[in-house]
C-alpha cells in the first residue's frame, strides 16, 4: 500500500483502503451483492487512518451525529462489539447505512483528511461492524419499563423503523402499519439485492421486533383504518408513509405494454424476485432498455435490466453527468457494468407497433442554458436534433411524490402544494394534534438517512408530547 | 399472519367460491372494491373483487375463475388452508345512493362483483333490475342470490340453455327501449363485453359504469402498472377506480395491456401443469 506523509501532523497516513467488490463482468449477470465488504484487516488498516479529531468535523456532516472517532478507536482496538454499540446508540439500522448513505456528500465529505487525500471510508467501516453483528447474531437491547402509551407507526421505511426503534427503547408500545407484504419502505421494494440484500433488510426489521414493536403489513391507513381512527385508538402517530407515487412524463406512448414505472419494475424484481424462475412475478425481459432520469433510482432500475439479460441499456438525462443526482460510487458502477449514458437527452414521444408493444424512444438533444432556482443549469431543447433509440421496455424513473391515500379521513392534516405533508423540521409536529411526521412523505424523495433523522427526532418529540399528555 | 381460508366451493365448472377470515377487511369493507391476495412466498398479487363480506364474521368472500397458474394454484386450496397474504379493501368505493332504477349488467365471473352492488343498491332504496348471463345454464353463477338482491332478475345465455338465447346487452337494450327511466347502469365482465355493453348503451340519456380489471401489482396507487386511459387522461384504477364513466374509458388499450403478460402467462400454466402431472402439487 502506497504512504503519503501528512504534512501538518507529520503522522503517516496510508490511502483508502479498497473496497473488495465483484467483477464488473461477473456482477452484470447476477443479483449478489456488488461490494463484498471489507475483511478485519481490511478494517483495521482503514481504521487507523483515523486521526480521531478533537472536534471532529464527519460528526456534523452525519444526519444522525454517530459518534464516529468513537467507534473507530475502537475498531482499531478490535473491539467490534463496542463500536458496533457506539454506532447503534444513534443508529438503528447501521448495516444499512454503511451500504447505501451518500457518505460523499454527508460524513465523509467532512473528514479532514478529505482535503489533503482521501477521506476515512466512514461507511464501509461501519458496514464492516453491522455485518460483523449480524453473522454474530443480534442480541434484543434493553428496553425502558412499560410507560403504558401506545403509538401507532404508519410506514415501516427507514422512517418508520427508527421511529419505532426509538420509542420501543424508551418504553412505549409501538405498532407499524404497512401497506405491502413485507416490511421495509423502499429498502424491500425499491433499492436491488445487488446493492442492499433484502436478508440484511429482514434481520433490521427482526432487531425492531425484538424491542417489541408490532409490525402489521397488509395494513393500509386510509382503506382498512383512518388516520382519525387511529389517533382515536393510539395515544400518538407517527407517519412515515414516503414519496412512493410514481410520476410519468405524460407524452405520447406511455400507456404502451413495456413502460414501466421505475417503481413498478423495481417492485417486480425486488420486492416480487421477478429474476428468480422460482417466483411467480412476471417482467418483461427487455432486448433494448431505456430508463429516463438520473438519479439513484434510474441507476438501479439500468443495472436491475442489465442484470435480467439485456443486450443493451441506455440511460437517457436531459441534464449533463455533473448535475445527475446519483450517487457517484452508482454512477461509476454503472458505466463499469456497460450502461450507455445518453446525456443531454429528453425523450419526447414513445414509439408502438399495432400490438401495442413498444419499437423505439423518440429523443431530442438538450443544451444547457441559464441556472434555474436550483442553481442547476437547465436544459433547453436543440430545434430539430430528434432521433429515435430502439426499445423494446423503457422505464420512467423521473421522480416520486407522496402517496395521497393516507389523507383519506384525515380531518386537519395540512398538506403543501407538492403533496407533502407539512411538519415542523425539529420535532416533525404536523397541524393535527398527537400526529408527527418525517422521512420523504415531509421532504419529498430524499436519503435514507434523513429520513432515519427525521424519524429520531420525532420519536424524541413524540416521548416529550407523551410525557406533557 | 396467515389468512385462513374458512370455505371454499366450486360454484360453477372452473369458479370457486371462497371465504377468508379477514376480520379488518371485512370490517372496512364496501361494494365495489378488491382485494389483493398472495398464496405463499413465492406467489404473485392477484386482485378479486369482494363478492361479499360479512362484519360479525370477520369474512370476506371472493369468487374466481381459473384463468392462469395463479387461479389455477388457488383453486386447489381447500378449507382450513391458508394464504400468506391478503390486503384490502382497496379501490373506491362504488358511488352508491338512491337513485331510482339501476340497471345492474353481469356477464360470466362479473356476476360476483355485481352482487354486493346490487345488495347495497337496493338498500339504498334503488330499484334494481339485474341481468346476469354467461356462456351456458352450467356457467351461470349466483343465480339465487342475485334473485334476492333485486327487484327483477333477467338471464341471459349465449347458447340459449337458459334464459334469453343472446347477449345481456340484448335484454339491457330492450329495458333502455322500454321508455323506463333508468337513472345508470353498471356494467361488469370481460372487457369486450363492458365494451359493447358500454356501445348499446352510449345513446340513451343514463349514467354508465363500468369496473375495469387492469393487470395490478400493490393496488394502492404506487406502481402506476394498472394505469388506463380515462377521457383522454390516465388514471390509476387501483385508487382513481376500478369504477369509470364507460362513454370516457379507452377500452382499446386496457385490452391491450392485459394482454401483456400473455406469452409468460401461457408458460406458467404450461409448467405448472406439468408439475402437477408429475405430483409435485
Ligand atoms: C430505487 C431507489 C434507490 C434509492 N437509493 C438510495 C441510496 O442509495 N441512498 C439513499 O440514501 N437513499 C436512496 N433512496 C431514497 C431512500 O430510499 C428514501 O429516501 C427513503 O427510503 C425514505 O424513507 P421513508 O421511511 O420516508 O419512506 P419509504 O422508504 O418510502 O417507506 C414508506 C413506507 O410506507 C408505506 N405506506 C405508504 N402509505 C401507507 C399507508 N397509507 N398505510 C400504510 N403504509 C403505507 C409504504 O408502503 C412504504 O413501505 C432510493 C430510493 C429509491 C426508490
Ligand atoms: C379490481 C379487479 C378485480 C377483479 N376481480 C375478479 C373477480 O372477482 N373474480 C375473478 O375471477 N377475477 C377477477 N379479476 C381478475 C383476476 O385478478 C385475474 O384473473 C387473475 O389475476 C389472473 O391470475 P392468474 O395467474 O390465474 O392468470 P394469468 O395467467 O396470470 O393471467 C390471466 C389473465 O388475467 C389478467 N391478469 C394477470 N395478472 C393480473 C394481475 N396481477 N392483476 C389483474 N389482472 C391480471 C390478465 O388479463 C391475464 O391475461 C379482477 C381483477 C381486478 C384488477
Ligand atoms: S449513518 Fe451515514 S452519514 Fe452517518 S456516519 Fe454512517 S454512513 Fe455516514
Ligand atoms: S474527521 Fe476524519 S479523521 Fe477526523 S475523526 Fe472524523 S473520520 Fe476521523
Ligand atoms: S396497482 Fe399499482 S398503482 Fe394501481
Amino acid at each position: 500500500m502506497q504512504e503519503v506523509q501528512g504534512e501538518k501532523t507529520g503522522k503517516t497516513k496510508k490511502e483508502r483502503t479498497p473496497m473488495p467488490e465483484q467483477p464488473a463482468e461477473e456482477r452484470r449477470k447476477n443479483f449478489n451483492e456488488v461490494t463484498l465488504g471489507y475483511t478485519k484487516e481490511d478494517a483495521l488498516a482503514e481504521a487507523s487512518r483515523c486521526l480521531a479529531c478533537k472536534d471532529p468535523k464527519c460528526v456534523e456532516g452525519c444526519p444522525v451525529n454517530v459518534d464516529i472517532p468513537g467507534f473507530i478507536q475502537l475498531i482499531c482496538e478490535e473491539n467490534f462489539e463496542g463500536a458496533i454499540e457506539k454506532i447503534k446508540a444513534t443508529n438503528a439500522l447501521p448495516a444499512i447505512c454503511g451500504r447505501v448513505c451518500p457518505q460523499e456528500t454527508q460524513c465523509e465529505a467532512r473528514c479532514v483528511l478529505g482535503k489533503k487525500s482521501q477521506p476515512v471510508a466512514i461507511g464501509r467501516l461501519e458496514r464492516f461492524c453491522a455485518d460483523y453483528e449480524l453473522v454474530k447474531g443480534v442480541e434484543a437491547p434493553e428496553v425502558m419499563p412499560p410507560t403504558g402509551q401506545k403509538v401507532a407507526v404508519v410506514g415501516s421505511g427507514p422512517a418508520g423503523l427508527t421511529a419505532a426503534a426509538d420509542l420501543a427503547k424508551l418504553g412505549h408500545k409501538v405498532t407499524i402499519f404497512e401497506s405491502l407484504h413485507r416490511a421495509g419502505g423502499v429498502l424491500s421494494y425499491g433499492i436491488p439485492e445487488f446493492r442492499l440484500p433484502k436478508e440484511i433488510v429482514r434481520q433490521e426489521v427482526e432487531y425492531i421486533k425484538k424491542l417489541g414493536v408490532d409490525v402489521k403489513p397488509n395494513y393500509i391507513i386510509g382503506r382498512i383504518k383512518t388516520l382519525d381512527e387511529l389517533c382515536d385508538d393510539f395515544d400518538a402517530v407517527f407517519l412515515g408513509t414516503g414519496a412512493g407515487l410514481p410520476n410519468f412524463m405524460r407524452i405520447e406512448g406511455e400507456n404502451l405494454n413495456g413502460v414501466y414505472s421505475a417503481n413498478e419494475f423495481l417492485t417486480r424484481v425486488n420486492l416480487m424476485k421477478a429474476y428468480d424462475p422460482e417466483y411467480d412475478t412476471t417482467v418483461r425481459h427487455g432486448k433494448h432498455v431505456v430508463v429516463v432520469g438520473g438519479g439513484n433510482v434510474a441507476m438501479d432500475a439500468a443495472r436491475s435490466a442489465l442484470r435480467l439479460g439485456a443486450d443493451e441499456v441506455s440511460i437517457v438525462y436531459r441534464r449533463g453527468e455533473d448535475e445527475m443526482p446519483a450517487r457517484r460510487e452508482e454512477v461509476e458502477h454503472a458505466k463499469e457494468e456497460g450502461i450507455t449514458f445518453r446525456l443531454l437527452t429528453n425523450p419526447i414521444r414513445i414509439h408502438g407497433d399495432e400490438k401495442f408493444n413498444i419499437t423505439g424512444v423518440e429523443c431530442i438533444k438538450m443544451e444547457l442554458g441559464e441556472p434555474d432556482k436550483s442553481g442547476r443549469r437547465s436544459p433547453v431543447p436543440v430545434e430539430g436534433s430528434g432521433f429515435l433509440i430502439p426499445a423494446d421496455v423503457v422505464i420512467i424513473a423521473i421522480g416520486t411524490s407522496p402517496n395521497p391515500i393516507i389523507f383519506k379521513g384525515s380531518e386537519g392534516l395540512e398538506q403543501n402544494r407538492r403533496g407533502t405533508v407539512v411538519a415542523d423540521e425539529e420535532t416533525g409536529a404536523t397541524s393535527k394534534c398527537g400526529v408527527f411526521a418525517g422521512g420523504d412523505v415531509v421532504t419529498g424523495a430524499a436519503t435514507v438517512i434523513s429520513a432515519m433523522g427525521a424519524g429520531k427526532k420525532a420519536a424524541k418529540a413524540i416521548d416529550a408530547f407523551l410525557k406533557e399528555k | 399472519m396467515a389468512y385462513r381460508i374458512l370455505e371454499k366451493e366450486e360454484i360453477a365448472p372452473s369458479v370457486h367460491r371462497m371465504v377468508i377470515d379477514a376480520p379488518d377487511v371485512a370490517k372496512a369493507a364496501k361494494a365495489g372494491q378488491f382485494i389483493i391476495l398472495r398464496i405463499d412466498e413465492r406467489g404473485e398479487r392477484v386482485p378479486l373483487t369482494i363478492a361479499d363480506f360479512e362484519e360479525e364474521k370477520g369474512t370476506v368472500t371472493v369468487i374466481f375463475q381459473e384463468m392462469g397458474k395463479t387461479t389455477k394454484q388457488l383453486a386447489k386450496l381447500s378449507a382450513g388452508d391458508s394464504l400468506e397474504d391478503l390486503v384490502g379493501p382497496l379501490g373506491t368505493p362504488a358511488d352508491i345512493r338512491k337513485l331510482g332504477t339501476v340497471i345492474l349488467v353481469g356477464g360470466g365471473v362479473g356476476v360476483a362483483p355485481i352482487y354486493p352492488q346490487a345488495k347495497a343498491y337496493t338498500g339504498a332504496g334503488n330499484r334494481v333490475i339485474s341481468i346476469i348471463g354467461a356462456r351456458n345454464k352450467d356457467l351461470l353463477i349466483l343465480e339465487d342470490d342475485m334473485e334476492k338482491a333485486s327487484s327483477e332478475l333477467y338471464i341471459a345465455t349465449d347458447d340459449g340453455s337458459k334464459g334469453h338465447h343472446g347477449f345481456v346487452t340484448d335484454i339491457m337494450k330492450r329495458i333502455l327501449d322500454s321508455g323506463e327511466k333508468v337513472a345508470r347502469v353498471v356494467i361488469i365482465g370481460p372487457p369486450i363485453m363492458m365494451k359493447v355493453g358500454a356501445g348499446v348503451a352510449s345513446p340513451y340519456d343514463v349514467e354508465i359504469l363500468v369496473s375495469l380489471n387492469s393487470i395490478m401489482v400493490d393496488g394502492t396507487g404506487m406502481c402506476g402498472g394498472c394505469r388506463v386511459t380515462v377521457g383522454g387522461e390516465t388514471k390509476f384504477t387501483c385508487v382513481d377506480g376500478p369504477e369509470f364513466d364507460a362513454r370516457k374509458v379507452d377500452f382499446v388499450q386496457l385490452m391491450n395491456r392485459l394482454a401483456m403478460y400473455r406469452g409468460e402467462e401461457a408458460k406458467a400454466v404450461e409448467k405448472y401443469e406439468e408439475e402437477c402431472r408429475c405430483g409435485l402439487h
